[in-house]
C-alpha cells in the first residue's frame, strides 16, 4: 500500500459520493435546456436527496431483511470500487482488489442485491423489474468483462491500475482497433448498465417500461435516497472507468499535492464531459422496445469478442 | 502406518462395517447408524486424502482379491485431492442423511446398505493404480449410485424413467472408458497405471488419440458434459437429496479425474488437438448447462443442469491447461489445471450446501417446483440462508466461492497470449478469446439462474399453500447444511488454505516443480502478474457497509420505521397468482436465446359452443425441452425401436423357425471358421 | 439528427420568464423539504381536464420543475399528493391507501374546483364528496380547470422556491 494509494483511497469515494449527484443534476439540466426548459438547477438531485434523509421509513408488510439490507450493500458494493479503482490515483489503496473481474462483480453483486428486494416485494412491478435487470445484467455482465479483458490481455494484468499505467506510457495504444471496438462495447453496456436511453428511461413514469425503477418502487425516505445515490454513484463509477480506461491523461502517478488537484480535475472535466454528451445524446433518442434491447446488447458483446480476438492477434 | 493407509483402511472397513451394521440393526436407529458410519467413512476419506496432498503416499496391491488382475491401490496427489473432496462430501451428506431418510421413508435396508459402499467406491476410484481395479470400482459406484437412484421408485413414475435413462447413459459410458482403455492396455506391459505410464510414451499419434478421445468419452459422459448430459438432469434431482448431493458434488468428479489421469499422467499430455476438443466441449458445456438451468423451474433439475456448467467450466480449465502444456507453457498450464482443481472443490462445497438445501425445501413443502414456491424464508429461515449463501457461491460474485476459481481461470486464459512462433499458436489465438468469452457469459447467466432459483423460490410470497405451511428441517439435515455452508465461507475467504495444496497438485500431476500459485491472503500467481485477496475484498465491503450504516444513521432523520401495506396502486390486496413466477423471470432471457433453446408452445382456443366469437376458455402450453437431446438423442431412439420392431417379424413364436435359427447361425459359424482358418 | 439539432438551435428556451415567488412564508412542512418536492398525481374522478393542464404546468413553456417539483411513479417517492375530480366511491379507498402510502411528512394539493368542492358534480350519486372529505388538504388551487400558472403558482408555495 504506497501513500499515493491511500490519499487516492480517501480523495475518490469523497468526491464520488459528493461529485455524482451533481453529475446527475448536470445531465438533467443539459437535457432540460435542449428541450427548451429552464431545469431545475445542478444541485436539485442533493435537495432531493437530503429531503428524502429526512423522511419516514418505510417496511411493507411481508418484506424481508433482504429488501431493508439491499440499499445498504448498494452503496457498500459502489463505495469499494470507487475506493479501489484507479479514477485519481493509479494506485489503488487495497491493491489485491482492484482487479476488473472483482471490479466488474462487486457492481453486478449491487445489481443483484437490488433485484433480490425487489423480488422480496412479491409485487409485480418488483418482480417485472428484477427480471428485466436480471436478463440485462446477464448480457452486460459477459460484455463489461471481455471488453476490458481485451485491454488487459496486451498488458499482461487484469490490475486496473496497470492497465490505466500502461496505456500512460503508451498513448499509442488508444488508437488501435482493439481500443476502439472496446470502447464502443464498453459505451453500450454502460449505457445499459446505467438505465440511460435507449435501453431504460430513468423519467419513466409507466411502469410497464421500467426496468431499474420497477425495483425500488417501494423504497420510500432514506433507503430511498441511499438507492438513489447508489444509481449516480454507479453512473459515475462507468463513466469515470471509461473515461480513465481510454483517456487516462491527468491522473496522478505521484502523491504531490499538484498531481493531485490535477488528477481531481481530470477526473471532474472528464466524467463531466461524458455525462453532458451522454444526456445529449438521449435527446434524440427514444426508448428501445425492450425485447429490442437484447440485440442491442449482443451487439455489442460481439463487438468486445472482435476486440480480444484483435488483442490476440495483432499484439 | 502412514496418515493415508490409516485413512484409506479406516474408510475401507467403515463403510463395509456401516454396510453390515445397516443389514443387522433395527429400523428405529438404522438411519443413524448407517448416517454415522457414513460420517466416519467420508472423513477417514478427508484424513486419507489430505494426506496424500501433503506429500505421503500410498501403494497396496492384493493379487488375490479379485480374478484375473488383483486390486491394486495407489494414492498419490492427484487422487488424494479428488478422495478428499468425496470425503468432504460424504460427512455433510451422511449428517443430513440421519433425519432426512427417516422422515422420507428411505430408512428400508436397501438404501441405507448401498449409501456407505457407494461412498466408499467413489474413494477408491482415484486410489485404484491399475485398469482394472479402477474399472471394477468405476463400475461399482455407477451401479451403486443406480440402486439409490431408483429408490422411490415405487412413490414416483419418473424415478423409474430417470433410472432406465442413467442406467443406458452410465454403461455406454462405462463401455467407453473400458474400450480405451484395454485398446491403451494392448500396448503395455500389464495393465497396472505404472506400465501405461511407460506405454504412453511410446504410443504412436494415432493410438494415443484413439484412446484418448475414446476415454474421454466416457469421462465425459460421467460429468455430464454436452452431448452425453442427457441424464444427468433427469438422474440427479430425482434420487433422494443427501444422494443428489453425493452424485452432483462428487460422483461427476471421477469424470475429471479420469481425463486428468489419462491425458495428462499416463498418455503425458498428448497433442494440441486433444486440448483444443476438451476447451470447445467444456466452453458449450458450460454455455449450455447455465442456458438450460436459466430456464428451468424446477429446483433440482436446475440445480442439476448448473452441474453440467460447472464440469464444463473445469473442462474449460483442462483444456487450457492442456493447450499451455503441449505449448511448452508449463506455468501457466499449472494455473489453468490448478483453477479447474479449485473449482471441483468449490463446487463440490456449494453444490453439496445447495442440493441439501433443496432437499430441505422438498422436505418442508414437498414441492420442488419454483412457481409453486416463495415465501420459504419466514418458514425455513436456516434453509434460506444455506440456500442464499450457496446461490451466491454459484453465481461467482464476492464473496462467494465460485468467484475465486473463475478468477483463476479467466488469469489462466487471459495470460495464454501464445509466444511468437509457438507451435499452435494461432489455434490458441482463436481459441482462447472464445473460451473467455464462454466462461464470462456463463457467469452472467449463471448471476440471473441464482437470482431466480433463490429469490422466486425462497423471497416474495408463497405461491401455493404447500409453500405457506413450510417447517424448517430437523437438526441433523440443519448440521448438514451447516457443514457444507462453513466449507463454502472457508473456502470463498481463505482459498490461500488449500490453494497451495491444490497448486502442488497440479504441478505434480503436469510434471512441473513450482507450485503454480502462492500466498497467504492474497492469492499470487507464479509466472504471470496476477493477485487477488477474497479475503481482504469482503473486509472492504464489510467496512464500506458498517460505514454506510454509520453515516446513514448520523445523516437520517430519526423517525420510527412505519410498517405499511404493499403498494398496491390502491387497489384490493396483492394475491400471490400476480407475483413473477420462475417462467415469467425467465421469459426474457428466453426470448433473448429462442434460436438457441426453442421453446415449445401451443395455445388452444375453446370457443363457445353457440358463437365462434365467444371464447370459452384458452389454454396456454410451454414447454422448453432440451434441444441437444430432441436432435441428438430421439433420432437415436427413434432408429433403435424401428430396429427393435422390425425384428420383432423374426420372432414369430414358432419353435421350429427357432430351431433353424439357432441351425442356420450354427452353420454360418461353422463355415466362417472353415474359410478364415 | 441534424434536423431535430437544427430544431433545437432554432427554437432555444421556450420556458417563460419565471413570473415572481409567490411565497410570503413557508410552512414548516414545506421548510423540511427544502426546495424539493416530488409529486404523485392521483385522479380521484376527474374529467381529464385537470390532467390536460398538470401536463402543460410540467411541459417545456411553465416548467414547474425547475422550482423543485417533479412528478414521480409511487407515493413512496413522493412528498406531495395532487389530487384532482370529485373524490368517486370507488376511489375514496384507494385514495386514504395512496394518503397512507406516503412516507411522512406529505403534503395533499387540491386541484380543481371539483377537487374542492365537488364542482358541477355536486349532489351526483357516484360521488363521495371532495377531497378534504376523505383526505387532509394543505393546498386548494381553484379553477375548472385552474390555469397552469395557477397550479405551478400553488407548487410554488410547497418548494418554497
Amino acid at each position: 500500500m504506497s501513500a499515493l494509494g491511500i490519499v487516492g483511497g480517501v480523495v475518490q469515494p469523497v468526491l464520488i459520493v459528493a461529485g455524482s449527484p451533481l453529475l446527475v443534476g448536470v445531465m438533467r439540466q443539459v437535457r432540460a435546456r435542449l428541450e427548451g426548459r429552464a431545469g431545475p438547477g445542478v444541485g436539485q438531485p442533493w435537495r432531493d436527496l437530503r429531503k428524502l434523509f429526512g423522511k419516514e421509513r418505510i417496511s411493507p408488510r411481508g418484506t424481508s431483511e433482504v429488501f431493508r439490507v439491499a440499499p445498504l450493500v448498494l452503496v457498500a458494493t459502489t463505495l469499494v470500487v470507487a475506493v479501489v479503482t484507479p479514477f485519481v490515483t493509479t494506485d489503488s489503496a487495497v491493491d489485491p482488489v482492484a482487479d476488473l473481474f472483482a471490479v466488474v462483480a462487486l457492481l453486478a453483486l449491487g445489481a443483484v442485491t437490488l433485484a433480490l428486494a425487489g423480488l422480496d416485494t412479491g409485487t409485480a412491478f418488483g418482480g417485472m423489474g428484477s427480471s428485466r435487470e436480471m436478463t440485462i445484467l446477464a448480457l452486460v455482465e459477459p460484455t463489461l468483462l471481455v471488453s476490458i479483458f481485451a485491454l488487459s490481455v496486451r498488458v499482461g494484468s487484469t490490475n486496473l491500475g496497470a492497465i490505466v499505467s500502461a496505456t500512460l506510457h503508451d498513448p499509442v495504444r488508444v488508437i488501435s482497433p482493439v481500443s476502439l471496438l472496446a470502447a464502443v462495447a464498453l459505451i453500450i453496456v454502460i449505457v445499459a448498465e446505467t438505465g440511460r436511453l435507449p435501453v431504460d428511461n430513468p423519467s419513466t413514469h409507466l411502469e410497464l417500461t421500467m426496468v431499474h425503477e420497477a425495483m425500488v418502487l417501494e423504497y420510500a425516505g432514506p433507503d430511498l435516497a441511499l438507492v438513489e445515490l447508489a444509481s449516480a454513484m454507479r453512473m459515475s463509477v462507468f463513466l469515470g472507468l471509461l473515461a480513465n480506461l481510454f483517456l487516462p491523461w491527468g491522473i496522478a502517478s505521484t502523491a504531490t499535492p499538484i498531481a493531485l488537484l490535477v488528477g481531481v480535475l481530470a477526473l471532474i472535466i472528464k466524467v463531466g464531459l461524458l455525462g453532458v454528451l451522454l444526456a445529449a445524446g438521449e435527446v434524440f433518442l427514444a426508448k428501445l422496445r425492450l425485447f429490442r434491447v437484447p440485440e442491442l446488447l449482443a451487439g455489442s458483446f460481439l463487438l468486445s469478442l472482435l476486440a480480444v480476438a484483435a488483442s490476440f492477434f495483432l499484439a | 502406518m502412514s496418515l493415508v493407509a490409516v485413512g484409506l483402511g479406516g474408510a475401507l472397513a467403515a463403510g463395509v462395517l456401516t454396510a453390515l451394521a445397516a443389514v443387522v440393526v433395527p429400523r428405529r436407529v438404522r438411519s443413524a447408524v448407517a448416517g454415522t458410519g457414513t460420517v466416519v467413512t467420508g472423513g477417514a476419506g478427508v484424513m486419507a486424502g489430505v494426506g496424500a496432498m501433503t506429500g505421503s503416499s500410498l501403494s497396496v496391491a492384493l493379487p488375490g482379491l479379485l480374478p484375473l488382475s488383483g486390486v491394486s491401490l495407489t494414492l498419490d496427489a492427484l487422487g488424494g485431492l479428488f478422495v478428499a473432496v468425496t470425503g468432504g462430501v460424504a460427512v455433510a451428506a451422511g449428517v443430513y442423511g440421519i433425519s432426512y431418510t427417516r422422515s422420507h421413508g428411505l430408512d428400508a435396508r436397501g438404501v441405507q446398505v448401498v449409501f456407505p459402499l457407494f461412498v466408499v467406491a467413489m474413494l477408491l476410484v482415484p486410489a485404484a493404480a491399475s485398469v482394472g481395479t479402477f474399472l471394477v470400482c468405476w463400475e461399482l459406484m455407477a451401479l451403486f449410485s443406480l440402486l439409490l437412484v431408483v429408490a422411490e421408485h415405487r412413490h414416483r413414475p419418473e424415478v423409474a424413467q430417470a433410472g432406465r435413462w442413467y442406467a443406458v447413459m452410465t454403461h455406454l459410458g462405462f463401455v467407453a472408458v473400458l474400450i480405451g482403455l484395454l485398446v491403451f492396455v494392448a500396448h503395455a506391459a500389464d495393465d497396472s497405471f505404472p506400465a501405461l505410464r511407460e506405454a504412453g510414451r511410446h504410443l504412436s499419434p494415432g493410438a494415443a488419440g484413439l484412446v484418448f478421445v475414446v476415454t474421454l468419452a466416457g469421462f465425459a459422459s460421467k460429468a455430464g458434459i454436452l452431448p452425453l448430459h442427457a441424464w444427468l438432469p433427469r438422474a440427479h434431482p430425482e434420487a433422494p437429496s443427501h444422494v443428489s448431493a453425493l452424485m452432483s458434488a462428487a460422483m461427476v468428479n471421477p469424470g475429471v479425474y479420469g481425463l486428468v489421469r489419462v491425458g495428462f499422467d499416463l498418455l503425458g499430455g498428448g497433442t494440441l488437438w486433444w486440448w483444443l476438443l476438451v476447451l470447445a466441449l467444456g466452453a458449450v458445456s458450460a454455455v449450455y448447462g447455465i442456458l438450460q438451468a436459466a430456464m428451468s423451474t424446477d429446483l433440482k433439475r436446475l440445480l442439476g443442469q448448473s452441474t453440467t456448467e460447472n464440469m464444463g467450466l473445469v473442462l474449460v480449465g483442462v483444456g487450457a491447461a492442456g493447450v499451455f502444456a503441449t505449448s511448452g507453457n508449463r506455468v501457466l498450464a499449472g494455473v489453468a489445471l490448478a483453477a479447474a482443481l479449485l473449482h471441483v472443490i468449490n463446487h463440490a462445497a456449494f453444490k453439496t450446501l445447495l442440493f441439501l438445501a433443496a432437499g430441505s425445501v422438498l422436505h418442508g413443502t414437498g414441492a420442488r417446483d419454483l412457481d409453486a414456491l416463495g415465501g420459504l424464508r419466514a418458514g425455513m429461515p436456516q434453509t434460506t440462508a444455506a440456500f442464499g449463501l450457496g446461490a451466491l457461491a454459484a453465481s461467482a460474485l464476492p464473496p462467494g466461492t465460485a468467484f475465486v476459481s473463475e478468477w483463476l481461470l479467466l488469469q489462466a486464459l487471459i495470460h495464454g497470449l501464445p509466444a511468437p512462433g509457438a507451435t499452435g499458436g494461432t489455434a490458441a489465438a482463436i481459441a482462447m478469446p472464445l473460451a473467455v468469452a464462454a466462461v464470462a457469459l456463463t457467469a452472467g447467466l449463471a448471476v440471473a439462474t441464482f437470482v431466480k432459483a433463490f429469490g422466486v423460490g425462497f423471497l416474495a410470497k408463497p405461491r401455493s399453500a404447500a409453500a405457506g405451511n413450510a417447517h424448517e428441517s430437523p437438526p441433523a439435515m440443519l448440521v448438514g447444511m451447516g457443514l457444507a455452508g462453513v466449507a463454502c465461507v472457508v473456502l470463498a475467504l481463505l482459498p490461500t488454505l488449500v490453494l497451495p495444496a491444490v497448486g502442488t497438485v497440479s504441478g505434480v500431476a503436469l510434471g512441473v516443480g513450482d507450485p503454480a500459485v502462492s500466498g497467504a491472503v492474497t492469492v499470487r500467481l507464479a509466472g504471470v502478474a496476477g493477485a487477488l485477496s477474497p479475503l481482504m475484498l469482503t473486509l472492504a465491503l464489510l467496512a464500506a457497509v458498517v460505514l454506510v450504516v454509520g453515516a446513514v444513521r448520523v445523516v437520517a432523520a430519526r423517525r420510527a420505521r412505519r410498517a405499511a401495506r404493499l403498494w398496491d396502486c390502491g387497489g384490493g390486496p396483492m394475491s400471490a397468482r400476480m407475483e413473477y413466477t420462475a417462467t415469467s423471470f425467465a421469459e426474457p432471457l428466453q426470448r433473448v436465446f429462442d434460436d438457441v433453446v426453442r421453446p415449445e408452445q401451443d395455445v388452444d382456443v375453446t370457443h363457445h359452443e353457440e358463437s365462434r366469437y365467444l371464447v370459452q376458455a384458452v389454454e396456454y402450453r410451454r414447454k422448453v425441452p432440451d434441444r441437444v437431446e430432441r436432435r441428438l438423442y430421439e433420432p437415436v431412439l427413434a432408429a433403435v425401436a424401428a430396429w427393435g420392431r422390425a425384428g420383432r417379424r423374426l420372432a414369430t413364436g414358432s419353435v421350429h423357425r427357432y430351431l433353424g435359427y439357432g441351425f442356420y447361425t450354427l452353420c454360418a459359424v461353422l463355415i466362417l471358421v472353415a474359410v478364415t482358418r | 439528427m441534424l434536423g431535430l439539432l437544427r430544431k433545437i438551435r432554432r427554437t432555444g428556451r421556450v420556458a417563460e420568464p419565471a413570473p415572481p415567488s409567490p411565497v410570503v412564508d413557508r410552512s414548516a412542512v414545506a421548510a423540511e423539504l427544502g426546495g424539493s418536492v416530488q409529486i404523485r398525481h392521483v385522479d380521484a374522478g376527474s374529467c381529464n381536464g385537470c390532467e390536460v393542464e398538470i401536463g402543460s404546468a410540467f411541459g417545456p413553456v411553465y416548467d414547474a420543475e425547475r422550482y423543485g417539483a417533479r412528478l414521480v411513479a409511487s407515493p413512496r417517492h413522493a412528498d406531495a399528493l395532487v389530487v384532482t375530480g370529485p373524490v368517486t366511491r370507488n376511489m375514496a379507498e384507494p385514495l386514504r391507501r395512496t394518503y397512507e402510502a406516503v412516507p411522512g411528512p406529505k403534503l395533499v394539493v387540491a386541484v380543481g374546483d371539483c377537487a374542492r368542492n365537488c364542482g358541477v358534480f355536486a349532489g351526483a350519486y357516484g360521488v363521495a364528496g371532495a377531497v378534504r372529505d376523505v383526505v387532509p388538504v394543505d393546498v386548494e388551487i381553484a379553477g375548472c380547470p385552474p390555469r397552469p400558472e395557477a397550479i405551478v403558482e400553488g407548487l410554488r408555495k410547497l418548494t418554497g422556491r
